[in-house]
């Protein structure tokens, strides 16, 4: 990975993160190491990998909850050390899979809890907004033990954004939610990304990430790539064209030669053809040409996207095929 | 130091108690069941009793209640957060550790010490009302009344930073509640054996324990504190 690509495009003052060669381990065993990245204020960026990849220890160790063995980073401005511990916990808020509510108190007394840790001013007006925030006001006086997860887990988030952070870490926050619950809690990441808030999501839903996040990091102890999904998609593979005909094409080189921005072809089953291009708004139009001068009968003239799915699953694949040649 | 942090843990915790009556019976229950073998053995002394028992200390053994009372909720205090999961959202907040854990002792010593002096008042209040003729009198000495009142809540903060203490090093509440009655054994035999008079009760005695007491609750908030690993017990590792 470049070290320019580990750097927020959008970052117009200083990083809401900046993370230099940040390493955690436990004994022998590494929970993560050399992890290099640039958050800008106002990013959501998100944190992908398999379990046990690191990415909890990671959140955990960017508030301030485990100290690093290796690297150095700062977090809403603050150098990362430990008796920068309060400061930085008082510009954050980290959100954990678990939503960790007190489950005999109402929603209410929770957020009352919390205001009171975070010292917020005006804590009564704060607590308003974040249950409006979050579409519970109406279960304000409810014990949290009698709400359902989805609930709780928006409680959790409420908890989160009574301090205003400047920096929010969400750990895998649709974790276990319902689709309706899930996109909920996908309206409001969207809109806390919208009103500014800088966050940093780690999840393992990679639609997720692709839909609500600018750019997405992948680690698998080491951190394999940073970008936005679009840039992932050409880092890690071509660009490419499909062609579907009703009958096989006679010659097909003699169509697909000297095609601007085709670089190659393949035939893939009878009348399909993929063609590989460096540009797929230049490519296709001239294909369509040649294939209605050569009187092909078109059925479907298709640009293949790559999902960040398959972006994920390449990177964690070569990772684990490095370790298996190492091993 | 923040007050308001404090407060925040304090009044969340009473909320909690309030809540879960299981454990304030607990806590009632143990003294109660510590006291019904001495409370029928003086309601069964006869009158003839009390010039013997104006000699003896017997109700000196009622120090050991907030040795005990608070063991089971401080022991559990951190450790059955930890269980829960929530010890990891308030250790994201900007409190200190030995804001919390003033918070949890606070909260821990509240009940104990509401507890104890209401059991003492049960059982004298008992034994003024139902013992023979004179036994009353002859048990119940000023001097130790006040040494009561005035040593609860000292012996209760010591119960409770061996419970915390052990609570933040266990990974198990029953556990946890079962070291914490043992670490406070030792409280309890000085106790006993100050009742029976093989330690003879005194003034300089009582300002000397209670001198050490304030100390060792002082020291007890230090040390506690930096026994509280965050990432151990954020993690279990370590």
């Amino acid at each position: 990975m470049s070290s320019t690509a580990a750097l927020a495009p959008s970052a117009k003052k200083a990083a809401a993160l900046s993370v230099h060669g940040l390493g955690k381990r436990f004994g022998d065993r590494a929970a993560f190491a050399d992890v290099s990245f640039e958050i800008g204020y106002g990013e959501v960026f998100g944190f992908l990998g398999p379990n046990g990849a690191g990415k909890t220890t990671t959140v955990r160790t960017l508030g301030t909850l485990l100290a690093p063995t290796a690297g150095s980073a700062t977090v809403a401005g603050i150098p990362l050390a430990p008796e920068n511990g309060v400061e930085i916990r008082r510009r954050i808020a980290i959100m954990p899979e678990l939503p960790g509510l007190y489950l005999r108190l109402t929603v209410t007394e929770n957020l009352e809890c919390f205001a009171d840790l975070y010292d917020v001013p005006d804590p009564r007006g704060r607590i308003e907004r974040a249950l409006r925030a979050v579409n519970l006001s109406d279960r304000a006086d409810d014990a949290c033990g009698a709400l359902s997860k989805g609930l709780r887990q928006r409680v959790a988030l409420a908890r989160a954004l009574l301090s205003e952070p400047e920096v929010l870490f969400l750990d895998e926050p649709t974790s276990g939610l319902d689709p309706v619950a899930t996109r909920d809690v996908h309206e409001l990441i969207t809109e806390l990304g919208r009103s500014g808030v800088t966050i940093f999501l780690t999840t393992h839903r990679l639609e997720e990430a692709e839909r609500l996040c600018d750019r997405v990091g992948i680690l698998n102890t080491t951190l394999r790539t940073v970008g936005t999904p679009d840039e992932l998609r050409d880092e890690l593979f071509a660009k490419t064209l499909t062609v579907r005909t009703l009958a096989p094409l006679e010659q097909p080189s003699e169509v697909f030669a000297g095609l601007p921005a085709v670089e190659g072809w393949r035939e893939d089953g009878a009348g399909s053809y993929v063609l590989s291009v460096s540009d797929p708004e230049a490519a296709a139009p001239a294909l369509t040409r040649a294939l209605v001068s050569a009187s092909a009968d078109v059925l479907s003239i298709s640009e293949s996207r790559h999902s960040l799915e398959d972006v994920y699953l390449e990177l964690i694949r070569e990772t684990e095929g490095a370790r298996g040649a190492w091993s | 130091m923040s007050g308001r942090r404090v407060m925040a843990i304090v009044r969340k915790e009473l909320r909690d108690y309030r809540r879960n009556r299981n454990t304030v019976v607990t806590m009632a229950l143990i003294p109660a069941i510590f006291l019904v073998q001495p409370l029928v053995a003086i309601l069964s002394l006869p009158a003839s009793a009390s010039v013997p028992l104006s000699h003896k200390h017997e109700l000196l053994y009622m120090l050991a209640i907030p040795a005990l009372v608070p063991s089971v909720i401080a022991a559990a205090s951190i450790v059955t957060e930890r269980e829960r999961g929530t010890l990891e959202p308030v250790l994201t907040t900007p409190i200190r550790r030995e804001e919390f854990l003033l918070a949890k002792a606070l909260a821990s010593l509240v009940p104990s010490v509401v507890i104890s002096y209401a059991v003492y008042g049960i059982f004298v209040g008992v034994i003024e009302l139902t013992a023979h003729a004179g036994v009353a009198p002859a048990l119940l000495h000023v001097p130790e009344v006040i040494a009561q009142l005035i040593f609860t809540p000292l012996i209760a903060s010591f119960s409770i930073w061996v419970g915390i203490a052990i609570s933040t090093r266990v990974s198990d509440v029953r556990a946890a509640q079962q070291l914490s009655v043992l670490g406070n054994l030792p409280l309890v035999a000085l106790t006993t054996l100050i009742s029976q008079n093989v330690v003879h009760p005194a003034l300089g005695l009582a300002l000397g324990l209670g001198a050490t007491l304030l100390v060792i609750d002082r020291l007890g908030w230090r040390i506690v504190s930096a026994m509280f690993d965050r990432e151990r017990l954020i993690t279990g590792t370590r």
